[in-house]
């Protein structure tokens, strides 16, 4: 479904991926572990189209199509989801106005016609109630003023409600408690399906032990060092990434 | 009585003078007299003005526009109004499009000359409360020159439901000009939401000055909103809302300004005793070469008062934006608390926006403070949304929204705000239109 | 509440009178007579040997101040000036000029270790090697020492009395005078102009690294003597220059004047530092004498990405009308300014800064930190502007006021002008007073009330109390503290 070929990135003279490639198929889950600053969310950016990173080669393919030059409003139409490591604050819009206005722009987009009103927020309260989020939230501005843990509900309620072919998820676990990590788990296992496929980018093992992958990739030094299965998780969490980490370390 | 002339006049300002000579006599000679000696010592406001620092009134001005002594014969046909709507065109109150017959039992309105012919000192006091927006050159220059108008007396204790709507119009044509200033009483205890439309029929270089007074009993509830719509490019308006506000009371007032030439909005507010609390909030919506100043004088004279100002100016084109707010705290006024912020958009190269938010505090137990930013939208958020699927114009239009939404949320009368955000998606449409 | 009303009644009785630097040198001087006229420009400019060209520069600003009216739009209330009855110079009769310390009058190094200023070149006291800081003294119209000449000579470093500038280095001062304070400026500048006596060169040469802090420690000793230093500050490209001032006066009755001109100019990739201790006697608490003090100060970021930054810590004067600013002419420049202005007695300050943005990339951030306390007036009035060409400009404004009693005012007026839509410019303000919460979280934990408030303004100024070099950090510590003594233990 996802097909990376040797991505470089640089931010300014600074080179941040260096030759990554990576493979996810449909229905896999895949794991992406590594010590910070190694690139993990610059890949995640790079994929959702952030301004301000330079791809100087490779590619990434979406169900064989390059993605790199498209818009993100174009991505997020062919069904690329990121759940944020931190959700963005917008004062002044509704969280429900927003949720309509996303999932309409991509129902346009794919020449699906809008949604009826009702129908939606049906919908929305639904997967709100799933997830455990008070409905009173949908009324307020978008993250503003949200808890970490309200922010990243959030997140997988919007994953939920656009459902998306591929999602990526950046250090979802950050900044959450057990309860609401396990809350956040429940929200990805549901969606799990086998024409849909995640990826997982996190520092700890700890959500893994929620979220079952199916493929674990160590990141390092802007690569994939290494590829293997959940138990690759386990090693790492006993080790650490001192083998990974440069020929000095 | 000779009219006192300014010192180094400029022929606008001669051209004022022979104005006032006109009006001297149409009642309230005492206070126009006053008033007129206060406006000519000062002349029209300039750079060197500090409170006018931004907006050159007297560069503006070069040609002034003169003032009818009597109502016009428009006989406008005007759209069904959901509230209770008192009509002053072309500067005189105009009881023959009014809806006097649907006010309320306990509310009485009145024009403004039939109250300056009673010469009721209580009134009188009112109209001018001493000390409120004296200092301003034009708030003088309306209280000298001032046509006609309304007086609305709400009784105590009554709870209006429908709202009130002063309908400033003008009927357009050629330049021309229109002075009038109103008055609401609002007797301790009671409730009422004053909408002020202000409209040209046909838009047109008019110079308009407005002056709103408000006399604010103890224990009230009252909200303004005011829609200050376009007008023609040359033309030259400054709407002043003055308000005294008894103790314990609550008042709030939204204004949307949607361009057209030069617009000044001022307010000057004064807490007459405490435990009061006040909400000013507004938003511009400028492009073209419009320029539109909103400046605020919130003078905390009592203790325990709460101040709370939120102001949006969004610009496109060639716009000039001006924010100037000042919030002062007397010795004594303690347990004050005042926050203020005004933030802009800057969305064309063309744009400029100039802010001074001000705080001059002489109570040391209060916690007042003010933000001010000005920029273009934030890449973060337009990232946010691009990754959600929405096309850059779309999330683009989505946060100015947000932006404005942020001042347009506080109003409380529903029909006013879903009306304002219409107005705000209206004007986004036309900027996409004119992409 | 009890806490709230023993701090108002401790700052009621604070005495401001503690002024510990107001002693007074008796030392023979030699003065112009009273007032101000050309002959007494020429005198001042024959005084100092200087050349034809600057004669007539000090006459052009002599004959132009004569036409400009003193400002008044500053939140300050004064009696008016008698600019005739002050004398416009005054040197002490032992020191012709500046001479190695070996020829200082004893009775000048006296009054400068009595002040804690060491005009020694010692490096190494008792075992332990301290940092090393150049001084350059003035003292009244005239420099009378300046230190570790030799050595910054090695480095290539210029730093001697303005003066002497004149006539070693024409060719730099000539070039750099009046460019960043234009003589016509405003009325206090050109009056400098007209009379400035003396103050502190500096060049830093291209790539230097200045190898110690620079500094300049004004004295106005005489009575009836205004003093009108000029300090020139030129860091050539990829230099680096910290440079430190402090002031102190004789406590008197009258007002003693203070004009002073600062300019600052960064060349590419230069970064200069410059921090103020200003403790010019305030007068007494009830308001009689004390400094006026009315300086421009001015940075000119002419190079690319070159870096300005101001840090003042006001304590004194009666009157303080100081706007440290930088020109953000170069492209990736930068300007900071950071502030501390404590006002107490009847003290009146109207400072702040502006920040005026010129060239791409340019980037700003002011903190300033008032604190109000007896019945003075403290105001923060500041610009900061982007000008059509200013793309990607950013400026961070904090300014937050802390009142002390009621009988005192904080006033905040900042103007923030763009005209450019990628200028992003952040500003917010705040007032109250100590918070009672902390206060008495703190006397919970021990501290009597005078300590809590101690702890709790040195938190409040904390950030700013870090930009100085360490020594003066600890310096302007205690001298906050003795500001605000009564209040604060």
């Amino acid at each position: 479904m996802l097909e990376i070929k040797n991505l470089h990135v640089s931010i300014g003279d600074r080179k941040i991926l260096e030759g990554l490639s990576l493979s996810v198929k449909a229905g896999e889950v895949a794991a992406i572990m590594g010590p910070n600053g190694t690139g993990k969310s610059t890949l995640a950016y790079v994929l959702a189209g952030r301004e301000g990173y330079e791809v100087t080669e490779g590619e990434a393919l979406l169900d064989g199509e390059n993605i790199l030059g498209l818009e993100p409003h174009q991505r997020a139409a062919r069904g690329l989801f990121l759940a944020f490591q931190y959700p963005v604050e917008i004062p002044g819009v509704a969280t429900m106005t927003f949720l309509k206005a996303a999932l309409n722009a991509q129902r346009r987009a794919r020449g699906e016609g809008e949604a009826p009103t009702p129908d939606l927020m049906k919908r929305v309260r639904a997967a709100a109630k799933g997830l455990g989020v008070d409905s009173e939230i949908l009324k307020r501005a978008l993250n503003a003023g949200f808890s970490g843990g309200e922010k990243k509900r959030m997140e997988i309620l919007q994953m939920a409600l656009l459902a998306p072919r591929f999602a990526i998820l950046d250090e979802t676990d950050s900044g959450l408690d057990i309860d609401a990590l396990r809350v956040v788990a429940d929200g990805v296992n549901a969606l799990r399906a086998k024409d849909r496929a995640f990826l997982v980018i996190t520092h700890y093992q700890r959500l893994l032990n929620y979220i079952r992958p199916d493929t674990v990739h160590v990141m390092a030094r802007g690569r994939i060092m290494r590829t293997g299965g959940p138990e690759l998780a386990l090693e790492l969490e006993k080790n650490g990434y001192r083998d990974y980490v440069g020929e000095a370390a | 009585m000779s009219v006192q002339a300014i010192e180094t006049q400029t022929p606008a300002e001669a051209a004022l003078a022979r104005s006032f000579a006109a009006m001297q006599d149409k009642g309230a000679a005492e206070l126009r007299r006053a008033a007129w000696a206060a406006f000519s010592r000062k002349g029209l406001p300039n750079r060197r003005v500090e409170a006018w620092h931004y907006t050159d009134l007297r560069a503006a001005l070069r040609v002034v526009a003169p003032l009818g002594d009597a109502p016009t014969q428009a006989s406008p046909v005007l759209e069904k109004s959901r509230a209770v709507r008192l009509v002053v065109l072309d500067g005189f109150f105009r009881p023959d499009l009014s809806d006097l017959a649907a006010l309320p039992d306990g509310v009485a309105a009145q024009s403004l000359r039939e109250t300056l012919a009673g010469a009721d000192a209580d009134v009188l006091a009112a109209l001018a409360p001493s000390g409120l927006g004296g200092d301003d050159a034009v708030v003088a220059l309306n209280a000298a020159l001032m046509q006609d108008g309304v007086v609305v007396r709400i009784a105590p204790g009554l709870h209006v439901a429908r709202p009130l709507e002063l309908a400033i119009l003008t009927s357009g044509g050629p330049a021309h000009g229109a002075c009038t200033r109103s008055l609401i009483v609002a007797g301790d205890g009671s409730k009422a939401c004053v909408i002020e439309r202000s409209k040209a029929l046909a838009p047109s270089g008019a110079q308009e000055n407005h002056a709103l007074v408000f006399a604010v009993g103890s224990n009230c509830e009252i909200e303004h909103v005011a829609r200050i719509a376009p007008q023609g490019d040359d033309a030259i308006r400054v709407y002043s809302l003055l308000l005294a506000l008894a103790g314990n009371s609550d008042f709030k007032s939204f204004g949307l300004i949607e361009g057209g030439g030069l617009v000044r909005r001022q307010i000057f507010a004064r807490f007459e005793s405490e435990d009061s609390r006040v909400a000013f909030d507004g938003v511009s919506l400028l492009r073209a070469r419009h320029h539109a100043d909103i400046t605020l004088f919130i003078d905390h004279a009592s203790a325990r008062c709460v101040s709370r100002e939120r102001f949006r100016t969004i610009l496109d084109g060639e716009a000039t934006g001006v924010f100037q707010g000042k919030v002062v705290v007397r010795p004594g006024a303690q347990k004050t608390d005042g926050a203020m912020q005004s933030k802009a958009l800057l969305l064309s190269e063309g744009a400029a926006m100039n802010s001074k938010p001000e705080l001059e505090i002489f109570a040391d137990d209060v916690v007042c403070g003010h933000g001010a930013t000005c920029g273009r939208l934030d890449a973060d958020q337009l990232f946010y949304l691009e990754a959600r699927g929405l096309p850059r114009r779309e999330a683009e239009g989505l946060l100015i929204e947000g932006f404005a939404n942020e001042a347009i949320d506080n109003v409380s009368d529903e029909a006013a705000r879903e009306e304002f955000s219409a107005a705000l998606r209206a004007w986004l449409a036309a900027r996409e239109n004119n992409q | 509440m009890a806490a709230r009303q023993e701090t108002v009644a401790r700052v009621a009785s604070i005495d401001v009178d503690a002024y510990k630097y107001g002693f007074f040198t008796d030392i023979e001087a030699e003065k112009a007579p009273k007032g101000l006229n050309e002959d007494i420009v020429r005198f001042i400019s024959a005084k100092k040997n200087e050349p034809q060209w600057l004669t007539d520069w000090r006459l052009g600003a002599y004959r132009r101040w004569l036409t400009m009216a003193e400002p008044n739009w500053a939140k300050v209330d004064y009696p008016p000036i008698d600019y005739q009855d002050l004398h416009y110079y005054a040197a002490p009769k032992s020191t012709p000029g500046p001479t190695s310390l070996a020829d200082v009058d004893p009775e000048l190094l006296r009054t400068y270790e009595k002040l804690g200023i060491p005009l020694r070149e010692q490096e190494i006291l008792a075992g332990v090697e301290t940092r090393r800081v150049a001084v350059d003294a003035v003292f009244d119209s005239v420099s009378v020492a300046t230190t570790f000449k030799a050595e910054l000579a090695r480095a290539g470093v210029i730093f001697c009395p303005i003066s002497e500038a004149v006539r070693e280095h024409p060719e730099l001062v000539r070039k750099y005078l009046g460019s960043v304070v234009p003589v016509t400026d405003n009325f206090f500048a050109t009056l400098n102009s007209a009379v400035f006596s003396d103050g502190s060169f500096v060049y830093v040469p291209p790539g230097v690294r200045c190898p110690m802090e620079l500094s300049t420690y004004f004295r106005i000793n005489e009575r009836n003597t205004g003093q009108f230093e000029r300090t020139l500050i030129i860091a050539d490209a990829g230099s680096y220059v910290s440079y430190l001032e402090g002031c102190t006066a004789p406590r008197r009755d009258e007002n003693q004047l203070h004009a002073a001109v600062v300019e600052l100019v960064a060349l590419d990739d230069a970064e200069i530092k410059y921090s103020t201790v200003q403790n010019w006697y305030p007068g007494d608490s009830a308001g009689k004498g004390g400094v006026f003090n009315f300086v421009t100060k001015r940075g000119d970021c002419r190079g690319r990405n070159s870096h300005i930054s101001w840090t003042q810590v006001e304590t004194g004067s009666a009157i303080t009308w100081k706007y440290p600013s930088c020109i953000l002419r170069g492209d990736g420049s930068q300007g900071e300014f950071y502030s501390i202005a404590v006002s107490n007695g009847r003290q009146q300050v109207d400072s702040g800064t502006k920040m005026l943005h010129l060239g791409k990339n340019t980037r700003s951030r002011i903190i300033s930190k008032g604190i109000a306390a007896g019945r003075s007036q403290n105001t923060y009035r500041g610009l900061v502007s982007a000008h059509r060409k200013a793309s990607g400009a950013r400026n961070f404004t904090n300014c937050d006021s802390l009142l002390i009693g009621s009988q005192c005012g904080a006033h905040t007026v900042p103007y923030i002008e763009s005209k450019n839509a990628s200028a992003v410019f952040e500003h917010e303000a705040t007032t109250s007073k100590i918070s009672e919460d902390q206060l008495f979280y703190c006397m919970q934990r021990g501290l009597s009330e005078e300590e809590a408030t101690a702890l709790i303004v040195n938190g409040f100024v904390r950030e700013v109390l870090q930009k100085l070099p360490m020594e003066f950090a600890v310096e302007a510590q205690k001298l906050i503290a003795i500001s605000l003594e009564g209040s604060v233990g």
